[in-house]
């Protein structure tokens, strides 16, 4: 009787999982906190902690803030925390499951042209519509088009469908995109610092709105990745392999490619091209964690949360009270952050 | 048990496949020889339906194309001939793998689905290796992990394709005898492409020679492994001892 569940153990490796597990949600915990103290005014943790159980309809818990702080707290502070956690889970997830549905390392959330087809849209909006407020779903509409785009242009190419052809797909819809998005540009040339600020991503401070609108991408497409994480490791097998083990590879990679797509373009229409999250947490996790899907995309929803919310809280703070885009962040803080990670990781890379 | 019935396979307009019949019985062990680009492959990755083919193929007596890929999935067990090892993934990770079959699409392992990829686990004496990571594997591990995986999926038939390449001779005798013992142990229906003649020799109960495609020779190893027969398909000169096919300089 013993000897079953030691035995049980030497499969499902439980134990350490739930400590990666619970060190992730830490931090995501540390960071959304730090997300909601810090700012030009400076609110303390009892107070915030105080006003956060009290709202959460804790007995016996009032909130200490004044009228004022409480605005900031609730209407602008949290949102945006909110707001980050999302985009960062999103990003960090969707970069995943690319990667493990390419079998590219370098395969990053805007592989197959959100980020180009986005940028299309956005230019369009700022260059033709009176208002900036069609600026997201013009992104959103790009970005869907253009993966479209790439699906059918790959898909089209012969029989020898391949995730290969796909990539390549990807690469010509880029190309295409952006020449078209940078003529536009050049015809609207005052449009081009609006543009460009977008470009470079950032996390926009207007109230819950924003969080509400995307909330129902986000959650579909991370529910449905979470579901595709058993899939993602048989996938990593290669195309064959997978489809000797009874797997329809063509229709994993179509249901992962949707929702990572849907949940992508709808993170870049509200907050522009946060580069760089997809790619570095994905591939920390697996340096210190290892390869499983089963494990990395949990970890990446938790992580790529909280990684996003620190590094707005570096925007928001480094230039205070100017604003760092936070593209600018992810890039100069993630990577030399990554380039430790792999210098002291001893574990190959999958 | 595996029946084709002139099965031929076209790949890039070339036909790889020419109107191949065969039949591998339950318990059996059958080894397809032929030069290299003789179809050996096509024909291993065509009962698996992985390429498409002209014919029939059927499995326990079902014609495949009315199976769906997961039931053939759990008749035939493939082994390619350079088998994907992601290094990261653990041995027990890979081994689950093996289980895909039995689980739904978007479902996950059983209890019965771990305990069959413990028992395999076991049976190839793997379980020190089980947290282990596939790259910090040896040679001979990695190809014991591979098996595992193989016999976790619980199908009556094991396609091996050159299942000894890159192994030393004690690995490739360690590989080979644990394949025997398993057909022998379970009733396995083996079906395995392989370029050494001699190893051929010594496991197969019958042997398929193939040449362009086609059924140039097959039958009991002895009759087929001659001098003559290997000079012709292989373009070697060899000596037949005692059975075994040895290679000499010309």
């Amino acid at each position: 009787m013993e000897s079953a569940a030691v035995r049980a153990r030497s499969v499902r490796a439980l134990p350490r999982r739930w400590v990666w597990a619970g060190a992730a949600a830490a931090f995501l915990l540390v960071s959304l906190l730090v997300g909601a103290l810090v700012g030009p005014t400076r609110l303390g943790v009892g107070d915030v902690l105080a006003s956060l159980l009290a709202h959460a309809g804790v007995p016996g818990m009032h909130p200490h803030l004044s009228a004022t702080d409480e605005t900031i707290l609730w209407q602008i502070r949290l949102p945006r925390v909110v707001l980050g956690a999302l985009v960062g889970a999103m990003l960090a997830t969707a970069g995943a499951s690319y990667q493990g549905v390419f079998r590219n390392p370098l395969a990053d959330p805007y592989l197959l042209g959100v980020a180009a087809g986005a940028g299309l849209g956005a230019t369009i909006a700022v260059a033709y519509a009176p208002s900036r407020q069609l600026l997201p779903p013009a992104a959103f509409v790009g970005g869907a088009v253009a993966v479209a785009l790439t699906y059918l242009i790959g898909s089209s190419a012969g029989r020898e469908r391949s995730g290969a052809t796909l990539v390549l797909a990807g690469v010509t819809v880029v190309s295409f995109f952006t020449a078209l998005q940078t003529f536009v540009q050049q015809q609207h040339s005052d449009t081009l610092q609006q543009v460009y600020s977008w470009i470079l991503g950032s996390l926009p401070s207007s109230g819950w709105n924003d969080v509400l609108l995307l909330l129902p991408y986000v959650g579909i497409a991370l529910a449905a990745l979470l579901l595709h994480r058993r899939l993602l490791d048989v996938l990593s097998l290669g195309e064959e392999e997978a489809a000797s083990l009874g797997v329809d590879v063509g229709r994993v990679r179509l249901a992962v490619v949707l929702a990572a797509t849907i949940g992508t373009a709808g993170a870049v229409a509200v907050s522009g091209l946060i580069g760089f999250v997809g790619i570095i947490v994905p591939h920390a996790i697996r340096l210190v964690v290892g390869g499983s899907y089963r494990v990395l995309l949990p970890l990446s929803v938790v992580v790529g949360a909280g990684f996003l919310v620190l590094a707005d809280v570096v925007a928001r703070t480094a230039l205070s009270p100017a604003e760092l885009p936070i593209g600018v962040v992810t890039a100069f803080c993630g990577a030399p952050f990554f380039a430790v990670v792999l210098r002291t990781s001893r574990k190959t890379f999958g | 048990m595996i029946a084709l019935d002139a099965v031929s396979v076209t790949l890039g307009g070339r036909r790889v496949v020419d109107s191949v019949s065969l039949e591998v019985g339950v318990g059996e062990w059958v080894v397809l020889l032929g030069p290299n680009g003789a179809g050996k492959s096509t024909l291993l990755r065509a009962i698996a339906g992985l390429v498409p083919f002209d014919g029939t193929i059927r499995i326990d007596g079902d014609d495949m194309r009315t199976l769906r890929r997961r039931e053939v999935a759990r008749r035939v067990a493939l082994v390619p001939q350079v088998p994907a090892t992601p290094p990261a993934m653990t041995v027990a990770d890979y081994v689950l793998l093996g289980r895909s079959p039995f689980v739904s699409y978007l479902g996950s392992e059983s209890r019965g689905d771990v305990d069959a990829a413990e028992a395999a686990l076991a049976r190839l004496e793997l379980e020190p290796f089980a947290k282990r990571a596939l790259g910090s594997l040896s040679g001979g591990e990695r190809q014991r992990a591979i098996l595992a995986r193989a016999l976790a999926q619980a199908s009556p038939a094991l396609l091996l394709d050159e299942p000894t390449t890159a192994l030393d001779a004690g690995r490739q005798q360690q590989v080979l005898e644990l394949v025997d013992e398993l057909r022998v142990e379970r009733g396995l229906t083996v079906l395995s492409a392989m370029h050494d003649l001699t190893l051929a020799g010594l496991y197969a109960q019958r042997v398929v020679l193939l040449s362009g495609g086609r059924i140039a020779v097959e039958g009991d190893p002895r009759d087929v492994l001659t001098e003559a027969a290997v000079e012709e398909h292989y373009g070697a000169r060899v000596r037949v001892v005692e059975g075994a096919v040895v290679l000499v300089r010309r």
